[in-house]
């Protein structure tokens, strides 16, 4: 049985408020790149760095991140597949805004942290996310929301994208 | 897809599928190579023994910066410092090895099939590092990832592989991996250096070397191995040059564009003119930036394909 929690045009609400916040809190697109975690994080990170350059004339540079070598659970995973990351700016004094659809334990930011840590210096590193569905195992806090949804461990989040890597629709899956 | 291998013995139990996963996971590992700090956590608190019975500078240096560069503990044994020299048995050897509890050995040995006796006997991975005259399977599938790098696919090209092919461990993972992928490959050499039957692989058998590279978008060239067959298997080097050595003048033959690749370490003048191996369808070095890739992607695989064995 599936709810769907989010439809199209509400993914795309919850972004451009994203994208406002986040212009906010940096006071402007000075020193800050969006980088989003393969896969469904890095479609979400294209579309937030489209809305800033329609509100604010700045294309922000855009980075992908495959978090898959500094996860934690090598050995109990069959599926091995890794992909690349492409983050073609150098990190170093930057303000880095991670994007990922969803915020699950907090595992997958711990990874991609210690990723972007290995890659350089940015100056600082704020989340934000589309979901955010409780049950952290880490200390990790989103700093962008696009909608807190209360689940239990029973349940799933899946989010839709279509052939052009938008998204259609988030669903809350029972198990 | 799953990768359910706990251990790499050789291209033969390799699908269609499982290099065309190896291939793309060690291209995914290449960016890693290309970063300022060159190292992922991966395989942290993992041991890897480079366990090699043969004499080898590039595969053991290979596997050992693929293991570092993942963060495994990588320990180099080899024959001359290991009891073997003191008359330990190869299970003895391993056996003791196993009991310092390492997640992987690599291993070189002279003996075809010595990996595949291992890998019954231990619990830990087994990778074959070049055992005898069987297989090299790490050294295919950088070949194969070179191939695909330059050429964007495998299948339909043409390969010609040039050299001892009875003794090339190197000519045989690379028949049973290319044909697999959907090349076709042509084998050349001197009749005293191809084993008979070798077409039934799959292979064109020439032994006019340029019958074999004309219009090839590959030429493999294998190294004469010296220190063993050399001097029984060839009149002279000199016509072994003249006959089976790849120069400017014969690579014409082959399609204009194609590459030329070593396993490496070249003699040269014997099996390629200095000009042909430092020229710009050279790949040689290309295939040994891969084989790092390569075998970061192998150690991976066979930890995470241990739990679905």
């Amino acid at each position: 049985m599936a709810t769907i929690i989010l439809d199209q045009p509400g993914v795309g609400r919850a972004l451009t408020r994203i994208a406002h916040e986040i212009l906010e809190r940096n006071k402007g697109t000075t020193d800050v790149v969006l980088i989003g975690i393969r896969t469904g994080g890095d479609h979400l990170a294209a579309m937030l760095q489209e809305r800033i350059a329609q509100i604010e004339g700045e294309t922000l540079p855009l980075g992908i991140l495959d978090i898959t070598m500094y996860r934690d659970d090598i050995g109990t995973r069959t599926n091995l597949a890794i992909g690349k990351t492409d983050i073609p700016f150098p990190l170093d004094g930057k303000n880095v805004v991670l994007v990922d659809d969803v915020l699950y334990t907090g595992r997958t930011i711990r990874a991609a942290m210690d990723s972007l840590m290995d890659l350089g210096r940015p100056k600082s590193i704020q989340l934000a996310v589309l979901i955010d569905r409780g049950h952290r195992e880490l200390p990790i806090r989103p700093d962008f929301i696009g909608r807190n949804v209360p689940t239990s461990r029973e349940e799933l989040i899946e989010t839709e994208f279509n052939e052009k890597n938008q998204p259609v629709e988030v669903r809350l899956v029972k198990k | 897809m799953t990768f359910r291998h706990k251990h790499i013995l050789g291209i033969e139990q390799l699908s269609k599928e499982d290099i065309g996963f190896i291939l793309d996971t060690a291209d995914s590992f290449k960016e890693i190579n290309s970063r300022e700090i060159k190292k992922v956590p991966t395989l942290r608190g993992k041991t890897i023994i480079n366990l090699f019975f043969e004499a080898s500078t590039r595969t053991r240096t290979s596997f050992e910066i693929a293991g570092k560069r993942l963060s495994a503990d990588t320990i180099n044994i080899t024959a001359s410092s290991s009891s073997v020299v003191k008359g330990e048995t190869l299970e003895d050897t391993a056996k003791n090895i196993e009991a310092m509890r390492p997640d992987i050995i690599v291993m070189r040995h002279a003996a075809s099939g010595a990996c595949d006796y291992l890998a019954k006997r231990v619990d830990c991975s087994i990778i074959n590092a070049g055992d005898g005259a069987h297989e090299h399977p790490s050294q295919a599938l950088l070949d194969m990832l070179t191939i695909r790098q330059h050429k964007g696919r495998i299948e339909g090209l043409k390969v010609a592989i040039v050299g001892d092919i009875t003794h090339s461990r190197v000519a045989r993972s690379n028949l049973y991996g290319l044909t697999r992928m959907g090349a076709e490959v042509r084998l050349a050499g001197p009749g005293t250096m191809m084993p008979p039957g070798i077409e039934r692989l799959g292979a064109k058998v020439y032994h006019d070397m340029n019958q074999a590279i004309e219009g090839a978008d590959v030429v493999m060239m294998l190294r004469i191995q010296l220190e063993r067959q050399g001097k029984t298997l060839l009149p002279t080097l000199r016509e072994y040059a003249k006959f089976y050595g790849l120069n400017t003048q014969n690579l014409q033959l082959a399609a204009p564009d194609a590459l030329v690749m070593h396993p490496g370490p070249v003699n040269r003048g014997v099996e390629l003119s200095s000009y042909v191996a430092d020229g710009i369808q050279s790949v040689i070095l290309d295939q040994v930036e891969n084989g790092v890739a390569v075998r970061m992607a192998l150690l991976y695989l066979v930890l995470g394909g241990e739990q679905a064995e």
